[in-house]
This record gives structure tokens, C-alpha cells and sequence, in this order.
């Protein structure tokens, strides 16, 4: 099957290495037979309804973030009808910011959001940077595990109610202090994990590559055959082991 | 507190000379560190102590090499100060400052981070800024921060001193036009430009608007001929060039330079259009501090590796080839040279995860390694990340059974010479900490000295 991912603002927003979650989903539907086309979303484009299967948007710097926030909003409602319509989403880093409602910055300037996310976020005083392990559930009785590596200066806030990716085993997560890091609403997925994330957590690669068949065919998300992921496994656990002696730490 | 210098000086003389006795390395930064606790001030009075001043140099790749070519041409009519084996924070500028007895002239390589902190307390005579490229950003944080702390560092220097800077860099040719007198260096050679800006390119948008820059000619990462099609922001006017380049593989590399005194041709014996831009930035520096352009092409001419960033060291009937990956820019000029020089079929890669290396080794993922993969038979993944290494190069299409995860370097290097046939040559990538380790191998067998003693 032919599936079809929505990069945004690539140029602009690629500060992590985003391109190893687009290698991983490309190369993981490929051994599976299904062919991936990722096309970029920039300020001239449009979101047709349909269009897209998933979207992704990584992370940026503050001054690229500046630069593409406005005409990634304009995108907003486009992407809300698409997430409606249960196309799939996941957001990184900076991404995850703009998906919400708005980003305040050091300076106290706003930008604005897309708003997939219920959330907020406002720039603080030290960056979170380090190695983080979270336990999250996203299908119920399924308990997995993501490791990866923050660095964010920014604290997210959830609105009531809302639903984060996963706990904190060990890291920052979303502000340091609340013990739950990311937010999941439905198949949008935001996350300040990168590493890159998919590479070492290829479980959450099929779960959004699932995500996007489900739209694509309009059933249900589909079990995906599985792969042999000794590398990955390996390289997880390294990653949860560096989280858990020394993520966490100013 | 602050006490007599000379007393403080002699403690830390003791201190590097007790560290190299006990075999916990080459005391590199040990003395400096006892000075600083001592009395910070002291490396102040040091540094004034110079006759003929300091000169800095820093720069996200390159410094060190660019560091150890200026040393080769103001060697022979200066006795220097200069900072060894890349201790490059302000403890191993105080070391260098302690050992340095009968030193003219400081020339110190310095952490990007830690440049504003050591020229406010050396008031140097010329400041060389080379580059910035996203580099360690778990420890840096983000690029606009250290690129506005490099802007302040030049509005604080000294009247007189001198600023030189690679034209060539947005950042850095927006620094240099707002200080009159500055010295700019750069390359103009379309011919070896990439067709296309590299995915790992930084400075991209203008400094002063945010437009994506026009590039008459890119060379490394955002490094190129470029102008804002929107505000006219451009590169500024070159006063020293490399240009007329020739690269010749893996081997060496020559260009014709360029300065208002005059031209020289100057041959390589280093490969790669990033050497080019040392030599070009060594040049620079060495023409602001007075040096005559003969002196400068011998210099040039003579030099012929840093320590770990080019190196070939015999083992036995076969050779290590050595060359430092550290940030995606300088590791695809890496990747960009051994593919000029014909891609080696067998590779070993060392990825750690110390500080020194970057504890995020998200990297890896915008390092263009593709270009390898032609001729790429076998890869042997080692390092502490050697797991996360081979990921990296199988979701870029390498078979999983050409990968070899060896996290153990002792062991990933005996595999690798295993692989190796009989006067040929194996090919290591190593990051920072991995570089270190792999020469301590290499020395602990014999093969070559410890760093302490030969590096530049």
C-alpha cells in the first residue's frame, strides 16, 4: 500500500537528526511492502483533506521556530480537519511546542500554535538536557518503554484532562516536575524524546505506521509483521541504561 | 586570594609533573586547574607576562589543525606558548601559560564556549573565529547563543587587537563587518562547491532577516558565497584567499593564496577542501600578527597533520588511517574526502557518548554517510553508541549482515586488522573520546608515542 507522510517545515525544522524518524517509518513500511512518500509541507503548500496519512514536524531552534510559526499555523485548521478525518501525526521537540496552543519565549513574545495538542508551553530558565526513559501504555495492556534525549528550555504545561505520552522513569519530561512527559490525543503523538526516537523505540515506528494504514484503508489499525530488531533492541537498551544514571540532572 | 606568582607557578609545575609520574595522562590541564583555584587572576598576569602577546583561535572544526599549521609557520621566528593535545579550556591555557618559561608569544586553540572567558582575561592581540557549526548541543545549547556571545566577545576586545574571520560564515562576516579593520578570509572556487546546500547546514536563513540565503557557491555546510535576496546582506570583501584549488584524494591538497601583499602557491601535504580552509584561516591569523608571506607558505608547506585528525600510523605490516568525526559538518568533509580518495571497502566507526564527544549522539543521523555505501563491504561499529552506529547505517539501506557490533575498541581494532590484508590500510572514523582511547591501544603496543609527548 501506498501511504503518504507530511513532513513540516524540513528545511527549518531538522535540528535533532529528524531525518532518522523519516529513514526509519520509510525503511520499516518498506520491508513490509508498503511504499512510503514523504512529502514536504512548507508555506506554500496546502493540506488537502485526505491527503496525508501522518504527519511529522521535528524540532527547531528558537530562531527557526520564529521564523516558520506563523505559516505553520495557518496551517492549523487543514491539519485539525486531516487529524479529524484520523490521519496520524507524531511531533518532536520543537514540533511538539508549536502543536500546541502556544510557545512563550524567554522574552515573553508569544507564538502561535496549531493547537492538535491540549497544551501550552513557556520558555524557563534552564534547559533540560539529558538521556529519558518513560513507560507509556498507548494501547491498553500493552506497557512499552521510550528512551531517547531531551533538550528543551521550554516547561509544557497539559491542560486538564489531557493525556501524556508516557511517566518518567527517568529524565525531565514535560516541565521537571510533574513526572509525565509528551502528549497523546488519539493518533497525534507530541514528545520532546529525540535521539532520533524511532530508531532506538522501532515499536512506536509500527504503532504510527499502523496509525497511518488505518487511515489510509479506513478500518482498523492492522498488525503489522514483525522484524527482527536485535540492533534496536540493543541499541534501547543502552539508551534506558544512560537514563537511568545520569537523565534527570541540571 | 592571590599570592606570589612565582610560588603558584611552581606548585603547578609540581602538579603536572606528579600527574605524569602517576600515569593519569600528560598533565595536560592539571596545573591549570591548580592555578585557577589558586588565583584565578594569576593566569591574567601570565598571559601579560608575553612580550608579544596572545593570539586566540577557535572555531566548531578546525582549530586544532588550524591551530598547529599556525604554529608551523611562527615557529621558527617565535618561541611560542602554545596550548598541546586540545586542552582548550581556560585550565589548559593556564597550564600552557605555567610550562611556558621563556615565551615571546601565546597561541592558544580555545573551547568555543569558553572563548569569551579567556580573552577577556588575556586581552589578546588577534582573535581568529573560524566557523560555527551545530556541534554538541547538549553542552553548547543552541547556535544563536554561542554566535551572540562571539558578537559581544568582538565588541569588548582591546581597540588594537585584531579580529580575523572566515567571510565565508554568515555569523561570522556579520561580526567582522561591524568592527572596521578586521581581517576576512574565505575561499572562491565555484568549481569545488556543492550543488546543493548539505542537510546539515546551519546558518541558512539571513542574520538580519530571516530569508533563506542566495548561494553563488556553497563550499562546506552553510560555508560559501552567499546573499540575501531580500535585505542584500552578502559576504563581505575577502583580504586573504584561497583560490585556483586542487584536491588530490586522500593524498594532499593546493591552492593559490591570496593577500594584499601578494600571492604564493601553496602545496598540502593534508587532503581535503576543510584543510584548505585551515591553512587559509592559519594564514590569516599569521599575516595579522606580521609574519612575511614566504614564511607563511613554508609553514604551510611543511605541516603535516594534527594528532588523530589525519593520521597514519604503522602496525605492524599494515596501516591506521585515523580521521576525527565530531559534528555532521566536519564529518561529512570526512566522509566527502575518503570518497574522493576512493571509499575504503572495509570501515571501522567509534561512536562515544563522554562529554567530550557529546552525550546526544542524535548526530550521527545528519552526518551524509550515504556517499560511502557504494563501495562499503563491511562495517565494524564499536564505541560505547556502537549499537546505536549500526542503526544508522542499516535504515540507510547497508545489509545487516555487512554491520559488525564490536562495542569493545581493543577488540573492534584487532577485528578490523584481522580484516585488513597485508600492507594495506584500515580506515577508523572515531569520535573525540574514542580518537583518545584508540591511540592509547596503538601507543600501549608500541606503535606510537604517548599524546602528551608528540601531539600538536
Amino acid at each position: 500500500m501506498r501511504l503518504v507522510v507530511g513532513h513540516l517545515f524540513p528545511d527549518y525544522l531538522n535540528i535533532y537528526a529528524d531525518r532518522g524518524n523519516i529513514a526509519v517509518l520509510t525503511q520499516r513500511a518498506a520491508w513490509r511492502g508498503h511504499e512510503l512518500e514523504v512529502r514536504p509541507l512548507g508555506a506554500d503548500d496546502r493540506v488537502r483533506p485526505g491527503e496525508h496519512d501522518l504527519f511529522y514536524v521535528g524540532g527547531g531552534q528558537d530562531r527557526e521556530q520564529e521564523l516558520i510559526a506563523p505559516a505553520l499555523a495557518a496551517l492549523g485548521p487543514a491539519l485539525n480537519e486531516a487529524v479529524e478525518r484520523g490521519a496520524a501525526a507524531l511531533a518532536v521537540c520543537g514540533g511538539y511546542q508549536l502543536f500546541g496552543h502556544f510557545y512563550r519565549d524567554q522574552s515573553g513574545d508569544e507564538l502561535p500554535g496549531v493547537g492538535l495538542l491540549p497544551l501550552y508551553t513557556v520558555a524557563g530558565e534552564r534547559r533540560m538536557i539529558g538521556d529519558v526513559l518513560l513507560e507509556c501504555e498507548l494501547e491498553p495492556g500493552e506497557p512499552r518503554t521510550l528512551a531517547g534525549f531531551e533538550n528543551h528550555a521550554g516547561r509544557t504545561v497539559l491542560e486538564e484532562g489531557a493525556e501524556p505520552l508516557g511517566r518518567v522513569v527517568a529524565g525531565f519530561g514535560n516541565d521537571g516536575e510533574s513526572g509525565y512527559e509528551g502528549c497523546r490525543s488519539g493518533r497525534v503523538l507530541g514528545t520532546y524524546l529525540h535521539g532520533p526516537l524511532l530508531p532506538r523505540n522501532p515499536w512506536l515506528a509500527d504503532w504510527l505506521l499502523a496509525q497511518a494504514l488505518a487511515h489510509r484503508t479506513g478500518g482498523e489499525p492492522p498488525e503489522l509483521e514483525p522484524l527482527p530488531d536485535e540492533l534496536e533492541g540493543e541499541a534501547h537498551a543502552v539508551s534506558a541504561d544512560r537514563a537511568r544514571s545520569r537523565g534527570g540532572r541540571y | 586570594m592571590r599570592g606570589p606568582l612565582a610560588l603558584e607557578i611552581g606548585l603547578a609545575r609540581v602538579a603536572a609533573g606528579l600527574s605524569r609520574l602517576a600515569g593519569t595522562g600528560g598533565g595536560t590541564t592539571l596545573p591549570g586547574k591548580l592555578l585557577w583555584k589558586l588565583d584565578p587572576s594569576a593566569v591574567d598576569r601570565l598571559a601579560a607576562r608575553l612580550p608579544r602577546g596572545s593570539a586566540l583561535v577557535s572555531a566548531t572544526n578546525g582549530k586544532t589543525t588550524t591551530c598547529a599549521m599556525a604554529v608551523e609557520i611562527l615557529e621558527p621566528s617565535v618561541r611560542l606558548a602554545h596550548n598541546r593535545a586540545g586542552a582548550n579550556l581556560v585550565s589548559g591555557v593556564a597550564t600552557a601559560l605555567v610550562e611556558a618559561r621563556d615565551a615571546e608569544l601565546g597561541l592558544f586553540e580555545v573551547d568555543e564556549a569558553a572563548l569569551p572567558e579567556v580573552a577577556s582575561r588575556l586581552s589578546p592581540r588577534a582573535v581568529l573565529l573560524g566557523n560555527l557549526f551545530r556541534d554538541q548541543l547538549d553542552r553548547y545549547g543552541e547556535l544563536e547563543l554561542l554566535a551572540g556571545r562571539w558578537r559581544q566577545l568582538a565588541r569588548d576586545l582591546p581597540p588594537e587587537a585584531v579580529l580575523v574571520a572566515n567571510g565565508d560564515d554568515p555569523q561570522l562576516g556579520e561580526i567582522a563587518m561591524e568592527r572596521p579593520g578586521s581581517v576576512v578570509f574565505g575561499l572562491d572556487d565555484p568549481r569545488h562547491a556543492s550543488p546543493t546546500l548539505q542537510h546539515a547546514a546551519d546558518s541558512k536563513w539571513c542574520v538580519r532577516c530571516g530569508t533563506p540565503y542566495d548561494y553563488a557557491a556553497a563550499y562546506i555546510g552553510h560555508l560559501g558565497d552567499y546573499r540575501c535576496p531580500a535585505c542584500g546582506h552578502a559576504r563581505p570583501a575577502l583580504d586573504v584567499v584561497g583560490r585556483e584549488i586542487e584536491l588530490n584524494g586522500l593524498e594532499s591538497a593546493s591552492f593559490e593564496l591570496l593577500t594584499p601583499e601578494g600571492s604564493r602557491r601553496v602545496e598540502l601535504g593534508v587532503p581535503g577542501l576543510y584543510n584548505v580552509y585551515n591553512a587559509v584561516a592559519a594564514a590569516a591569523l599569521a599575516r595579522a600578527l606580521g609574519t612575511p608571506l614566504d614564511s607563511i607558505q613554508a609553514g604551510l608547506q611543511g605541516f603535516s597533520a594534527a594528532f588523530g585528525r589525519f593520521e597514519r600510523i604503522a602496525i605492524g605490516d599494515r596501516q591506521l588511517l585515523t580521521l576525527l568525526i565530531k559534528n555532521p559538518a566536519g564529518a561529512n568533509e570526512v566522509v566527502r574526502t575518503l570518497v574522493a580518495g576512493g571509499a575504503p571497502s572495509l570501515l571501522l566507526v567509534a561512536l562515544n557518548d563522554e562529554i567530550a564527544d557529546g552525550r546526544d549522539v542524535s548526530w550521527i543521523w545528519d552526518v551524509d554517510f550515504e556517499p560511502l555505501l557504494g563501495r562499503l563491504e563491511r562495517l565494524i561499529a564499536t564505541g560505547e553508541r556502537a549499537a546505536e552506529l549500526a542503526l544508522r547505517f542499516k535504515y540507510a539501506g547497508l545489509p545487516e549482515n555487512a554491520i559488525e557490533v564490536v562495542p569493545s575498541l581493543e577488540a573492534a581494532l584487532d577485528r578490523g586488522l584481522e580484516l585488513t590484508p597485508p600492507a594495506g590500510e584500515l580506515t577508523a572514523l572515531p569520535t573525540y573520546t574514542a580518537m583518545l582511547a584508540l591511540r592509547d591501544l596503538v601507543a600501549r603496543r608500541g606503535f606510537v608515542k604517548p599524546y602528551w609527548e608528540e601531539a600538536a
